[in-house]
């Protein structure tokens, strides 16, 4: 069998330093160099990058094999339906056809899913959204197997979508997307399953602990707010759709070529389905065109490898942009209701939240985004009475499951815009406000987490309200409609746009959280080739755009003194990374690396003793690697690793795991169940044109606690990408679902953050280590996606005076025509 | 299979290739990656609204996917892998080199579409200010969010004053 296109192992050579983008302030404690170079605290080029810009980089949908066949998946029109009868005989007929199968060709377990195996890997009994899979063929052709769907019969009764996630939540007279027993395994006992409700999660502090209602409470407060708010299902919107390559292997396995965040979930969900043993389910990571959540579920690797082994050829899957908006999980739409109070000089004294999250038609993640946005539901704000409600539901609506800040973004909206509505009722600067009530290192979070590593809010508010502002807009001469919301689609000669400034925090669990057993492994080996040492670095780690294969190497470098690092692709023959999401990879993966290069190090050490290099008058000499040699530090060079090493190697493998978090109490919602705390505050320059609806967003300034740069020019690229994500919440971007239909699976439609809709950012970054994590680091993809959202939609209330409580803003909320 | 197909020559990075059997609907797009095994230029959407498919005609930018393969007979069509002269990881055009040095990417799908973008756009002379990269950039989405770094990266090679007390030099500059 020939192997697909090979993804050449990417080669860390001699890196050359670049700018530093980010501006760190003069306060801020410096960032310790490594001594070699390209290692942490610097900016080596991405060692893919020279492949990524020239076009050689293989992504999954660039794989091609010559005998291979090409995969399509028959999906379901009704969002909810009884499935009578499949027939597939009129598409198994067809010539170049050489598979049509259904659940019951499935060898083994007929579900899957993240945390619960809910989510049938083709469609049996019933089908509970639109676009679920039902059935798949193979032929020899891309065109060929799009027809052969056209033949397959499926007989459905359709039955009444449940489509509304309040009523999902609460009705207990909702019809049930899942059948009790029939087909749902037992869930968690702490979770509180029941009906269409996936998990309830409350949080209980201060005197609602000791079971005071509502208004008891409220008496406690001189100035209340109350809001109801509504979140948009967001999408991921990665620009390289979903694809795979399945190769049948002569052991009876597959070989499974992959974009995905985590090789090692996706191979202990698919090896059960194909009835084998995960050994003979092997998975290397496809180039990956980012991912942001939606690769953290399955699309099609079942699929692709039960049609490579019934067919016994390779199989390609590829989506296209249709397709892909029905086969990945979004982000949950919520509705969520707020209740704030706070005494006359600005002193919050107790707030609540009910936070409804609709998790469409499978599990996913739900669980996970309900235990987030309960413990996470109110901020980072130390509040003396605090009651939240959150509750994740089966509906027939898209399946939803993890997006970038998953469970906190939500929250952070419904907040931020709480403690706006209060700042303006008692007449204080929101950032005031905000300062008042903020938490910091010692604070407790709502579900009683003390927050035990540095949280400098206060001054990052301080911070963000100082940076400069933009200049003015002009108020005569002429106008530039390029500058103008709507850019030179905008009809108007600017008459009517009023700027508005807007604040946001957010605060954000980093690594996985609730007593998951997280781990990172890495293989790391230490050997002389052409005369030089040699460093190789191998893990199953994703790579999705994040650079972690730049940190990978950086950390190398750093720790065994040794320029030269290959970061080998990623794939199951070592042991788990776990997931490229939770902002996790630098702390986990970056700290497995660094633990088996301590390892190789101790190794080395050994060897310098048993040669006899450090003398019985220098037993304790303190040893360390440099410029490829073993030095003392009180003699200088002992022995150059290419001389001590000769032709053998030292190769280490080491799992590291970040300290236990615990589960959160069915009742109160108590308990350490997060491992690291993240913050971003975002400042927000609007202009709108109050005519027209539209918006341009002038300036999008942040400040962020990184805990410990390790590559500045990529950190400032996650934070822009970040912020961007969370402008296209607050502005544009909606998948628009009724009935539980997508009405705008395509770009046309669906709108995400072009050039022109991002402006240049000003960054700020802290760096307070976190003396938990590996140097000292804070995971920093997901707090940007967060703030920002918040501060645009404050920015465009203050420009506007409208109430805006739904996200994304859409021009008729800001014109206010009201909607039926 | 269509009942018919027709043999078309395309002129693609300075080669000639003859396509037989061509499915007359075949895109530009599907002929590049699928019959000619250039997979450097990538579908995001198949449907003009992204820009990962952006390859040049004649010097000027064209969305591939929105233009049939057969109707691009004896245009000379640069993509990706043919825009450094020479070729290849080994000596990237100046553009490609920008775009590693400024980190104009993360997952780098949309960096294809990108780099013929950009290239075209120098080519069309619209780089005068960073506003103006930016506009005729606006063609080419990137869901990573790397703007800034795009604009910088062409700013580079167009050699644009990035203008004092315009907010785009602090990109990477500091
Ligand atoms: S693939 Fe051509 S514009 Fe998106
Ligand atoms: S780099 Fe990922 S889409 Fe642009």
């Amino acid at each position: 069998m020939t192997t697909p296109t090979p993804r050449t192992p990417v080669p860390v050579h001699s890196p050359r330093e670049a700018p530093s983008p980010v501006h760190s302030p003069r306060e801020a404690p410096p960032s310790p160099a490594s001594s070699t170079p390209g290692g942490v605290g610097s900016s080596p080029r991405r060692p893919d990058g020279t492949l990524k810009v020239t076009g050689e980089f293989a992504y999954s949908s660039d794989m091609w094999m010559d005998d291979m066949l090409w995969g399509a998946t028959l999906r379901s029109p009704h969002p909810h339906a009884r499935i009578r009868g499949i027939d597939v005989t009129g598409a198994v007929r067809m010539p170049g056809v050489h598979a049509v199968l259904t659940h019951e060709d499935v060898p083994g377990e007929k579900r899957y899913g993240l945390e619960y195996r809910d989510q049938p890997v083709l469609a049996f009994g019933k089908v509970r959204y639109r676009g679920e899979p039902v059935a798949i063929v193979a032929a020899d052709h891309p065109e060929t197997a799009r027809r052969a769907l056209d033949r397959v019969r499926v007989d459905y009764e359709v039955l009444e979508p449940v489509s509304d996630p309040v009523r999902a939540a609460f009705d207990p007279d909702c019809p049930l997307v899942h059948e009790a027993g029939e087909d749902l395994p037992p869930a968690h006992p702490a979770h509180h399953r029941s009906g269409n409700r996936v998990r309830y999660q409350p949080v209980r502090t201060g005197a609602f602990a000791d079971g005071a209602t509502a208004a008891e409470v409220r008496a406690l407060a001189d100035v209340v707010v109350t809001g109801e708010y509504q979140v948009g299902m967001q999408d991921q919107a990665f620009l390289g759709p979903e694809s795979g390559l399945a190769v049948p292997a002569e052991d009876g396995g597959v070989d499974l070529h992959i974009a995905t965040q985590w090789l090692h979930v996706d191979q202990s969900q698919i090896a059960p389905c194909l009835g084998l043993p995960p050994e003979k389910v092997r998975l290397t990571l496809a180039g990956v065109g980012g991912a942001f959540g939606a690769r953290e579920d399955m699309s099609m690797q079942v699929h692709a490898c039960m049609l490579a082994l019934r067919t016994g050829r390779p199989v390609k899957i590829v989506y296209n942009r249709e397709e892909s908006f029905h086969g990945h999980v979004h982000r949950h739409p919520a509705r969520l209701r707020y209740e704030h109070g706070a005494t006359r000089d600005g002193r919050l004294v107790y707030a609540t939240a009910e936070i409804v999250l609709d998790g469409g038609a499978y599990a996913s993640t739900t669980a996970a985004v309900v235990g987030v946005a309960s413990s996470l539901g109110l901020g980072p704000y130390e509040i003396p009475h605090a009651r939240v409600d959150a509750y994740g539901v089966y509906t027939t609506n898209p399946p939803c499951g993890a997006m970038r800040g998953f469970g906190a973004v939500q929250a952070c909206f419904c907040y931020e815009s709480q403690l706006d509505r209060l700042a303006a009722e008692l007449g204080l600067h929101p950032v005031e406000l905000r300062i008042r009530n903020a938490m910091s290192e010692g604070s407790r979070t709502a579900t009683g987490q003390r927050v035990d590593m540095p949280l400098p809010m206060a001054d990052m508010l301080r911070r963000a309200r100082e940076m400069p502002m933009p200049p003015e807009r002009a108020a005569a001469g002429p106008v530039d409609v390029r500058a103008l919301p709507g850019g030179v689609a905008n009809t108007s000669r600017g008459e009517g746009v009023r700027r508005g400034v807007g604040y946001g925090v957010g605060l954000k669990n980093l690594c996985f959280s609730e007593g998951f057993d997280d781990y990172s492994t890495a293989r790391v080996r230490l050997e002389v080739v052409g005369g030089e040492p040699a460093v190789q670095v191998h893990t199953a780690a994703a790579e999705v755009g994040q650079g972690l294969v730049t940190i990978k190497g950086q950390i190398a470098r750093t720790e065994l003194g040794v320029e030269r690092v290959t970061v080998l692709p990623s794939d199951t023959r070592v042991g788990s990374a776990g997931s490229s999401s939770a902002s996790r990879q630098s702390y986990m993966t970056g700290g497995a690396v660094r633990a088996a290069c301590l390892a190789v190090r101790a190794r080395v050490f050994e060897l310098v003793r048993a040669a006899g290099l450090v003398g019985d008058d220098h037993p304790d000499e303190l040893l360390g690697l440099a410029g490829g040699k073993v030095v003392s530090g009180a003699r200088g060079v002992l022995v150059s690793l290419a001389d001590l090493l000769g032709a053998s190697a030292v190769e280490e493998t080491r799992e590291f795991r970040h300290r236990a978090t615990e589960m959160l109490d069915p009742t109160t919602g108590q308990g350490a169940s997060h491992t690291q705390f993240g913050m971003c505050v975002h400042r927000a320059v609007v202009d709108v044109d109050v005519d027209l609806g539209l918006v341009k967003v002038v300036a999008l300034d942040a400040v962020q606690d990184v805990g410990r740069v390790l590559h500045p020019q990529q950190l400032a690229g996650q934070i822009q990408g970040g912020s961007a994500q969370g402008l296209g919440l607050a502005l544009m971007e909606e998948i628009q679902v009724s009935g539980s239909v997508i009405r705008n699976p395509s770009f046309t439609d669906y709108l995400i953050p072009t050039i022109l809709d991002v402006p240049p950012m000003r960054i700020e970054v802290l760096e307070h280590p976190d003396p938990h994590a590996p140097y000292g680091l804070r995971g920093a993809g997901e707090p940007p996606t967060l703030s920002s959202t918040p501060a645009i939609v404050a920015a465009v209330r203050a420009a506007t005076g409208r109430p805006l409580s739904r996200i994304p803003v859409r021009p008729e909320d800001i014109v206010g025509i009201e909607r039926d | 299979m269509p009942a018919q197909t027709l043999t078309a020559t395309l002129h693609v990075n300075g080669r000639e290739h003859a396509l037989p059997d061509l499915d007359p609907r075949t895109t530009l797009l599907d002929a590049l990656r699928e019959s000619l095994g250039l997979t450097g230029t990538k579908k995001g959407c198949g449907l003009g609204h992204c820009g990962a498919c952006t390859v040049l005609a004649d010097g000027r930018r064209i969305l591939s996917c929105m233009a049939l393969a057969a109707l691009y007979e004896g245009r000379e069509i640069t993509t990706i892998e043919g825009l450094a002269p020479e070729g290849g990881a080994a000596r990237p055009h100046p553009l490609q080199q920008a775009f590693v040095e400024r980190d104009a990417f993360q997952c780098g799908y949309c960096t294809p579409g990108q780099i013929m973008s950009a290239a075209g756009l120098i080519d069309e002379g619209r780089t005068g200010s960073p506003e103006e990269i930016r506009e005729f950039m606006s063609g080419n989405l990137c869901r990573c969010g790397a703007y800034a770094n795009i604009v910088a990266a062409v700013a580079d090679v167009a050699r644009t004053p990035l203008v004092p007390g315009a907010r785009e030099p602090e990109q990477g500059r500091s």
